[in-house]
């Protein structure tokens, strides 16, 4: 059998943002008619590639051809029209627009020197490229938002085929469908297949991948970890490859002994999530984007609704806003720096001392000269490199922006620590001393601040699950969530994983390790 | 190279900083400089005579008294479209209640009504959490329409008080040396530079206004901060319709109509942002300054209205878009 052009390659990319590469020397190939899976675990570099791929980010070096010729987007429009088409895990569509209009949009049918769209041929275009992908059960006419998510995802594969993509990018394409629906999607990618298109198949579900896949490619810190023929590998293998190595000395240990019980989960919702942290320990949840831990983490704080079961910080039973959370004695981390985490444009001391303006004034007041002295400690202690405590947070690298946000926690003084996604997106030497500052923290080390009297005007206030602080003690308790297992297994004393929803049990962290961690958290139970 | 570059240049780095800071806080300022020594050079030195000065002042007074509470609101990344409704209740109610009581309860019952107005205004936007811009629209409209059913569509008669002599010139013996009602704002200025600044308050609007979400995840308690912000709105809307009766001394419902426009664009011409976090009372004061030192020095040179509106709008314009340009050359 002649073995003719690959469709898509990708050969010896790489891409540096700053001083860390996200890609070195990567390659990858994909022919006409054959689903090529891309594996590798959050921060592999997958993203970025995919990026290239699809012209929002330009290569540092490294070359890619369609069917031979050179392949050099400009731009996403210029990798559109090559052919190239992108379905992201979040949908792009126009939600307000029917489904021909949203099928055609940039490419609308038009009539005439004015320009006129030309409905009746807009309609044929839809009609057809929905037949193309099996759903002539859709109608044309339809409001998108009308659309259930797999609809939706049909109609941005029908979008795709009417520009008539020769390469398709699957990212994480079932991660909001239904099972039914995900069987229909991998009908359909046969049928795409038949049709000849190059699908590239992201997805962190080994499982899937070695259903629907015929290849894969590894990648793993930015480089080719490994490929294969899905059908002769085994997924032990795939995983092993996803994981290699760890750095051991990254994750300080110190002793550390298990005190009272700082928050209690019973059967809560959503999460289905029972456990218990203790001051003087750090409990992990693992799992992969999108397993649901961020949603457990916010009914917990309060900023999502508890649909069922009882969460019990310390002394206080049920359910709370974010500002009794705080006040008895729990602080969260958001995922999401810039969004959430941090108010950009306020200044370092602003965002440290957000939760806890009490101890800077008397009566209401806050005192700016107290406000930088009290951050400017912080920003010493946690060598947060900025101009000083007043400069924008927005200014500062992604590193310090974490660090200025972990420095709330500190400046709050709080006891339960719960931190969604702690390192996401940042430097390695940042990493590490969030890692020694976790550590010290639980083992009571040195970063603990000095104690402050309990009260003020706005703590004393009448709600009967926030008057004063539940216990002073020296430890404080961690509750973290990561999907960067080599972290949780350095980091934590206990670890527990989360999968579609679901929390599983708690087990000590000698009992996991990285592959047990991704099987379980993928859905390939492992015995 | 970019790192090696920043940390080679921290030192320069902070200067610059510390410069754009004094920047950002004074930009204004010399902004509002500039106008003056245009008008001073194409007027004479008579522009700055104290009498003309103070003409200035009595001008603005109630445009500042008003984005007094719009910088408040703005910096919590709201809006108030009801500003000019609520002053002419505010003059309405002042007249009505003139009929049976004393000025200072006359006073203070429009105050009251513009409070109240503005509490309506922060329950509807944190309880049926529809936008700012939306709910004020709608009761710019109500407030208006209330204002003329209380008066009848009519102007209100009142008895002669004190509170007319709110914004007369200091030489026929009220006030000490300027208009009691200039004494006043300048009072309340300085009043709410300070909540801004140095209260929890203040410092709760910057960050709801800067980011919601971080100030929720920050426990602030966001409704009950939106609320009291509207309500102090409206009643220095109300405090501004008071000053507005005493210019006229009737009740009038349709006075003030889009005075609302003047009081935002004061706002931002001194720095504030529609997308929140950012605005000073400083700036504000500077900006209706601003505005009245062009109409009154555009009428003084004997040019017409329309002028007078197109240099406005320009430096409406001309300020954000100086703004955007400073910040991206910062980026």
């Amino acid at each position: 059998m002649a073995e003719p052009v690959a469709r898509l390659q990708m050969r010896g990319i790489g891409k540096s943002f700053g001083a860390t590469a996200a890609l070195d020397d990567v390659d990858l190939i994909v022919r006409a008619g054959e689903v090529c899976a891309l594996v590798g675990q959050n921060g592999a570099g997958k993203s970025t590639l995919m990026a290239i791929l699809a012209g929002a980010l330009k290569p540092d070096c490294g070359a890619m051809s369609l069917d031979g010729s050179p392949y050099v987007p400009r731009d996403p429009l210029a990798a559109r029209q090559a052919g190239v088409a992108m379905i992201h895990q979040e949908l792009s569509l126009a939600p307000h627009l029917t489904v021909m209009e949203n099928i055609v949009l940039g490419v609308e049918p038009t009539r005439g020197p004015l320009a006129i769209v030309d409905r009746r041929r807009m309609r044929q275009i839809a009609e057809a490229a929905l037949a193309e992908v099996g759903h002539s059960d859709i109608a044309p006419d339809a409001l998108v938002s009308d659309l259930s998510p797999a609809a939706q995802q049909l109609v941005e594969i029908a979008r795709a085929r009417a520009i008539g993509c020769g390469v398709l990018v699957l990212d994480e394409p079932t991660s909001s469908l239904t099972q039914g629906d995900v069987r229909k999607l991998f009908d359909l990618i046969a049928r795409l297949k038949r049709q000849g298109i190059a699908i590239v198949y992201i997805s962190h579900f080994i499982e899937e991948v070695k259903q629907v896949s015929d290849r894969f490619v590894v990648l793993r810190d930015g480089r080719n970890a490994g490929e294969g023929a899905t059908a002769e590998t085994r997924t032990e293998d795939i995983v092993a490859m996803m994981v290699g190595r760890t750095i051991a000395d990254l994750y300080p240990r110190g002793t550390r002994s298990r005190g009272e019980a700082a928050l209690e989960l019973d059967a809560v919702v959503p999460g289905h999530a029972t456990l218990t942290l203790h001051r003087g320990e750090v409990v992990g949840i693992a799992g992969l984007l999108g397993a649901g831990r961020t949603r457990l983490l916010r009914a917990i704080f309060g900023l999502a609704p508890v649909k069922a079961g009882r969460i019990r910080v310390a002394a206080y039973g049920g359910a709370a806003t974010p500002n009794e959370r705080w006040r008895q004695g729990m602080g969260m981390l958001s995922e999401d720096r810039s969004g959430e985490g941090l108010a950009r444009g306020l200044s370092v001391a602003d965002n440290m001392t957000l939760s806890r303006l009490e101890p800077l004034g008397p009566r209401g007041l806050v005192f700016p000269a107290r406000q930088r002295r009290a951050a400017s400690k912080w920003i010493e202690r946690l060598d947060i490199r900025c101009a000083d405590a007043r400069q924008p947070v927005a200014e500062l690298s992604g590193g310090n922006q974490q660090k200025v946000a972990v420095a709330r926690l500190l400046h709050h003084d709080v006891d339960v620590l719960v931190l969604d996604e702690p390192t996401k997106g940042i430097d390695v030497a940042s990493k590490a001393q969030i890692y020694r500052l976790i550590d010290e923290l639980v083992s009571g080390g040195p970063e603990r601040p000095a104690p402050h009297p309990s009260g003020g005007p706005e703590t004393s206030a009448p709600h009967e699950t926030g008057v004063g602080r539940p216990f002073q003690g020296r430890q404080k308790a961690v509750l973290l969530v990561s999907s960067y297992f080599p972290e949780l297994l350095g980091v934590c004393d206990r670890i527990a994983v989360m999968s579609r929803g679901s929390l599983g049990p708690v087990r000590h962290v000698s009992e996991w390790n990285e592959h047990s961690l991704l099987m379980e958290a993928s859905g390939a139970r492992a015995s | 190279m970019e790192r090696a570059l920043a940390v080679d240049g921290s030192v320069g780095r902070a200067r610059v900083v510390a410069a754009r800071r004094l920047l950002d806080e004074t930009g204004v300022l010399i902004g509002l400089v500039i106008v003056a020594l245009l008008f001073g050079a194409l007027i004479g030195p008579q522009f700055f005579r104290a009498a003309n000065l103070e003409l200035v002042a009595r001008q603005t007074v109630i445009v500042c008294v008003g984005a007094l509470g719009m910088t408040m609101v703005i910096v919590s990344g709201g809006i108030d479209l009801s500003v000019g409704s609520i002053v002419a209740l505010s003059t309405v109610v002042t007249a009505v209640l003139l009929r049976e009581h004393g000025p200072a309860v006359s006073a203070l019952g429009a105050i009251a009504a513009g409070a109240g107005c503005g509490l309506i205004n922060g329950l509807l936007i944190t309880q049926l959490r529809v936008v700012p811009f939306i709910v004020t629209l709608g009761t710019m409209l109500l407030v208006r329409g209330a204002a003329k059913g209380l008066a009848d569509e009519r102007r209100i008669e009142a008895p002669i008080t004190w509170l007319n002599n709110l914004l007369r010139t200091a030489r026929d013996g009220s006030g000490v040396l300027l208009p009691t009602g200039i004494w006043i704002t300048a009072l309340l200025a300085i009043a709410v530079a300070f909540t801004l600044r140095y209260t929890r308050f203040g410092r709760h609007l910057f960050a709801i206004g800067s980011s919601e979400r971080t100030a929720r995840l920050c426990g602030v308690r966001i409704n009950r901060t939106k609320v009291a912000v509207y309500t102090i709105a409206g009643a220095l809307a109300a405090l501004a319709g008071v000053m507005e009766f005493s210019k006229l001394s009737v009740g009038d419902p349709t006075v003030a109509v889009g005075l609302e426009l003047d009081v935002i664009a004061a706002v931002i011409i001194g720095g504030g942002s529609l997308s929140g976090g950012k605005g000073s009372v400083v700036g504000t004061i500077a900006g209706a300054a601003i505005m009245a030192l062009i109409q009154i020095g555009c009428s003084q040179q004997g040019l017409p209205n329309w002028v007078q509106q197109i240099v406005t709008g320009s430096i409406i314009v001309g300020a954000v878009a100086l703004d955007r340009w400073r910040a991206r050359v910062a980026a």
